[in-house]
C-alpha cells in the first residue's frame, strides 16, 4: 500500500506536505489570503527541521518570484506560491521565469483580482496569466492539488520542458475546506520526483555562466519564442507521461481531462477546479431526470490540450462551457470558452458552444445553477453571447 | 594593495563590452572586482541599465564570472535567491567552493525602483555586496531624473525650462538609509579614489552578511562634459564635499577623505553641461541652494564622524 495516511485537512495543508515531500531547496514565497496558510504551515516545517530547505521571506511577491528566478538559475529545485494580487504582482517576472526556462513550481490558490478588493474565488487570477508561458494544473479538490504539485515538478524539470508550472486550486472552496486526503510515503514521493539536475547552473565553478542575456543587437529573441512554443508542446507529452507513471506508482491516473457520462451525452458541460464536482453533481441528478447530459473536467489548460479535447467531445452537438472569470472582450466568453471554440473551428462536426460564466468573487456555485445550465442545453434555450449563472439580477 | 600588483591580476569584466569609452560605470566594476579576492568565485548581478545591456548582448558576455540579470527593480531581490541556493546547496554537501555575491546596479535601480527589494534584502541579511555605480540618472533610457539627481540638475525629464529650470528637488542621502539597516558595512566611494574603494571592497567582502557601498561614477554622456575627464570630475566631487568617501562598520560612521581645502561648488559643476544653467546670474539661487545643502550634509556627516575641525 502506497497511501500512508489518511487525513482529514484542508486544501493548504495538501499543498505543504507535497512541499514537505518534494523538499526544494529554496522556497521564497509571501503571505496572500488564501495562501497564507501554506508559507506558514512550510515555515513551520522549516522551523522545525522537517526539511532542508532554504527559505527566503521576501518582502513582495515580486520579489519571491524574482529570488526564486535568482535561485533556480544558480542550480537549486525552487518553489513559491501565491494568490490573486500576488499573482499579479509577480506579472513582470512570470514571462522571465519562462523565458529563462527555469522549472519553478508554484501553487496558485486562485482568488479574484481587484476592484472591488475581494478574497474569494475566481480564475481571474492564473487565466490572466495564461499567455505567461507557464504551465497550468487545475486541481478538483484537496487530493488533486497535492498530486498535481508532485506531478508538476516531474513535468517542469523534463529536460524537454524546462518551463515552469502552476498548480490552480480554488480560494477558499479548496484551500480551506477540509477533505479526506490519501497521502503517500515520503520515500515513494521522492522517488517518483527524483532528484533535480539543472541543465546549467551559476554555481559551477568550471562553467561560469551568463543568465538574462541582452537580445539586443543580433536578434535571437524571435528564435527563443519559438523554441518556448514547442517546449509547451513537449509538455503536453509529458503531462502525459507523468500522469499515467503516476498512475503506475500510486494507482491513479492523470490525463489532460477526465469525463464523466459523457459517451452518450447529447449535451456536456465543461468546468475546471471545485466547479467540476459540482457540475457532476448535477450531471448525476439530471440523469436521474432522464436528460443525457454528460461532462468534462479540464485539468490541464497549458498547454491546451485542442485536439484531445476535440476528440472527446466530437460526437457532442451542444456544449457548455462554465467560465469562473471574463475576459472583457465585450464579446461573449471567457478564455475557457474562447479556447475550445478556437479549438473546435477545423473539427468536421462544429458543436453549439455556449458560454456561461458563474462564481466570480466567490460567488456560490450550486447543484442548482449547473442544472440550469444543463437544462438549458437540452431545451437548446439560452441567450444570446454569456449567460450569467447566480447573478443576483433576475434577468441577465 | 599596490597599483602594480592590481595590474597583473585577471580582469573579469574583459574588454569589448560596449559601454561608452570613458563610462564611470566599467571603471567602478574593475576597480571591485580587483579587490575581490582571486580564489573565490564571484555571481555578478545587474539590474537592467547601462551596464547590463552593455556586457551581456547575446550571443557574448563581457563576463568571466556567472552573471544573473532578471529585471529593473529587482536585483536585490534576484541575487538574494542565487545566494540563497548556495547557501542551502552547500548545507547540502552539494556545492563545495567558497562564492561571493556582487550586485551592481545603477542608481535608478537602487535608489528608485529597486529601492524595496534592495532594503528587503539588507533586512533579511544575505551574505552579499550591493554596489550602486552611481551617476545620478536613468542613463540607459536617456538620461531621466532619478532619486540621486542633483538639485538644479537638468535631465530629461527635469528638463531646463522657461519656469522651471532643471530638477526642482535634492537628492536622496541613500547611503545613510542604507546604513540605518543596521548592516554590517555601507561606505561611500568614487572611481577617482581607486585605493579607497578598492579597500573598501575588501571590508565589504569580508563580512558576514550584507554590505553596500554607493560609488560616484560619472556618465558624460548624461552629465555633458568631455569623456576624458571622467576621473577628474569625480575627484572634483570629492573634492567639494558634494561626494564624501566614508564608511559605516557596524554603525560607527568613518571619515575616509578631509579635503585640505573643500572646493567650493562651481569647481565641480562649472564644466558639467547638464548645470550649465546654473552658471548664469538667474539661477544663481538654484545654485546657492545646492551649494548651502551640500554644506548641510557635510557638516551632518562631520559629526556623525565625529570630526568637529571645519576644514
Ligand atoms: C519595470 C521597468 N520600468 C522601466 C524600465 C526602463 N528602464 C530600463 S533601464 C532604466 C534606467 C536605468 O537607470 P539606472 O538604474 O540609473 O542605470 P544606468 O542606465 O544609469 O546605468 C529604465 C528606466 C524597465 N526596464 N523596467
Ligand atoms: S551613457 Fe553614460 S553610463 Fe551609459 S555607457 Fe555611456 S557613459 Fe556609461
Ligand atoms: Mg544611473
Amino acid at each position: 500500500m502506497t497511501i500512508t495516511k489518511s487525513a482529514a485537512v484542508v486544501g493548504t495543508d495538501a499543498v505543504a506536505e507535497a512541499m514537505r515531500q518534494i523538499e526544494p531547496d529554496v522556497v521564497a514565497a509571501y503571505p496572500i489570503t488564501p495562501q497564507t496558510a501554506i508559507v506558514e504551515t512550510f515555515a513551520t516545517m522549516v522551523a522545525n527541521g522537517e526539511v532542508n530547505t532554504e527559505m527566503v521571506n521576501v518582502e513582495s511577491e515580486h520579489s519571491a518570484l524574482s529570488a526564486c528566478i535568482g535561485a533556480a538559475g544558480g542550480g537549486a529545485r525552487v518553489m513559491t506560491c501565491t494568490s490573486s494580487q500576488g499573482l499579479a504582482l509577480m506579472w513582470e517576472m512570470l514571462y522571465i521565469a519562462s523565458g529563462l526556462r527555469l522549472p519553478i513550481v508554484m501553487p496558485n490558490v486562485n482568488r479574484t483580482l481587484s476592484a472591488p478588493i475581494n478574497i474569494h474565488c475566481d480564475h481571474s487570477d492564473s487565466m490572466g496569466a495564461r499567455d505567461s508561458g507557464w504551465i497550468q494544473l487545475y486541481s478538483e479538490n484537496s487530493q488533486e492539488a497535492y498530486e498535481n504539485t508532485i506531478q508538476a515538478a516531474r513535468i517542469a524539470e523534463n529536460k524537454e520542458v524546462l518551463l515552469p508550472a502552476m498548480v490552480l486550486l480554488d480560494g477558499f472552496i479548496i484551500s480551506h475546506g477540509t477533505e479526506r486526503v490519501d497521502f503517500y510515503e515520503d520515500e515513494k514521493v521522492r522517488n517518483f520526483v527524483g532528484e533535480y539536475q539543472p541543465p546549467y547552473t551559476m554555481l559551477d565553478p568550471e562553467n561560469p555562466i551568463t543568465v538574462g542575456a541582452f537580445d539586443g543587437l543580433y536578434g535571437y529573441f524571435f528564435e527563443f519564442k519559438r523554441a518556448q512554443e514547442e517546449a509547451m508542446k513537449n509538455a503536453l507529452k509529458v503531462v502525459k507521461e507523468v500522469g499515467e507513471e503516476f498512475g503506475e506508482k500510486f494507482g491513479k491516473n492523470y490525463g489532460y481531462f477526465e469525463t464523466y457520462q459523457l459517451e452518450d451525452a447529447e449535451v456536456a458541460l465543461i468546468a475546471l477546479g471545485s466547479g467540476a464536482g459540482t457540475t457532476r453533481a448535477a450531471v448525476q441528478q439530471l440523469r436521474e431526470e432522464g436528460l443525457k447530459v454528460g461532462m468534462l473536467k479540464l485539468r490541464l489548460f497549458r498547454p491546451f490540450p485542442a485536439e484531445e479535447l476535440v476528440k472527446a467531445l466530437s460526437h457532442v452537438p451542444v456544449i457548455g462551457v462554465l467560465d469562473r472569470s471574463l475576459t472583457f472582450s465585450g464579446g461573449p466568453g471567457g478564455p475557457v470558452w474562447q479556447e475550445i471554440r478556437s479549438a473546435f473551428y477545423d473539427a468536421e462536426n462544429k458543436p453549439q458552444i455556449v458560454s456561461f460564466a458563474y462564481g466570480l468573487g466567490g460567488r456560490d456555485f450550486s447543484p442548482q445553477q449547473a442544472k440550469e445550465a444543463g437544462r438549458m442545453l437540452v431545451e437548446g434555450n439560452f441567450p444570446e453571447g454569456t449567460c450569467y449563472l447566480g447573478l443576483k439580477e433576475e434577468d441577465n | 594593495m599596490k597599483l602594480k600588483e592590481l595590474t597583473h591580476k585577471r580582469e573579469l569584466l574583459t574588454g569589448g563590452h560596449r559601454l561608452c569609452a570613458g563610462c564611470g560605470a566599467s571603471i567602478a566594476v574593475r576597480q571591485v572586482l580587483l579587490a575581490a579576492p582571486e580564489d573565490v568565485n564571484i555571481v555578478v548581478a545587474n539590474p537592467t541599465g547601462c551596464l547590463e545591456v552593455s556586457t551581456t548582448i547575446y550571443p557574448y558576455t563581457a563576463w568571466r564570472t556567472s552573471y544573473i540579470h532578471s529585471a529593473f527593480e529587482n536585483v536585490a531581490s534576484t541575487l538574494s535567491g542565487v545566494e540563497s541556493a548556495y547557501r542551502s546547496l552547500h548545507r547540502q554537501g552539494k556545492i563545495k567552493d567558497d562564492y561571493h555575491f556582487i550586485a551592481f546596479g545603477g542608481d535608478g535601480g537602487t535608489y528608485d525602483i529597486g529601492f524595496q527589494a534592495l532594503s528587503g534584502a539588507l533586512e533579511r541579511g544575505h551574505r552579499m555586496l550591493y554596489v550602486c555605480y552611481n551617476n545620478e540618472a536613468y542613463m540607459n533610457t536617456g538620461i531621466q531624473r532619478s532619486g540621486a539627481t542633483s538639485l538644479g540638475a537638468w535631465t530629461t525629464t527635469s528638463p531646463v525650462g522657461s519656469q522651471i529650470p532643471g530638477k526642482s528637488q535634492n537628492r536622496k542621502d541613500l547611503t545613510s538609509i542604507v546604513a540605518a539597516h543596521g548592516i554590517p558595512y555601507v561606505a561611500q566611494a568614487s572611481i577617482s579614489h581607486w585605493r579607497d574603494l578598492v579597500n573598501k571592497t575588501a571590508k565589504a567582502l569580508s563580512v558576514d552578511g550584507p554590505s553596500f557601498i554607493n560609488v560616484l561614477s560619472p556618465c558624460h554622456r548624461g552629465w555633458r562634459f568631455p569623456m576624458e575627464q571622467t576621473i577628474e570630475l569625480a575627484k572634483l566631487g570629492v573634492q567639494s564635499c558634494v561626494w564624501p568617501l566614508y564608511e559605516v562598520e557596524d554603525g560607527e560612521y568613518t571619515l575616509n577623505f578631509k579635503a585640505k581645502n573643500k572646493k567650493p561648488l562651481e569647481e565641480y559643476i562649472k564644466n558639467q553641461g547638464r548645470f550649465a544653467h546654473l552658471m548664469k546670474e538667474e539661477n544663481r539661487e538654484i545654485k546657492d541652494k545646492l551649494q548651502e545643502h551640500v554644506d548641510k550634509e557635510w557638516h551632518r556627516l562631520l559629526r556623525k564622524c565625529g570630526e568637529t575641525a571645519e576644514v
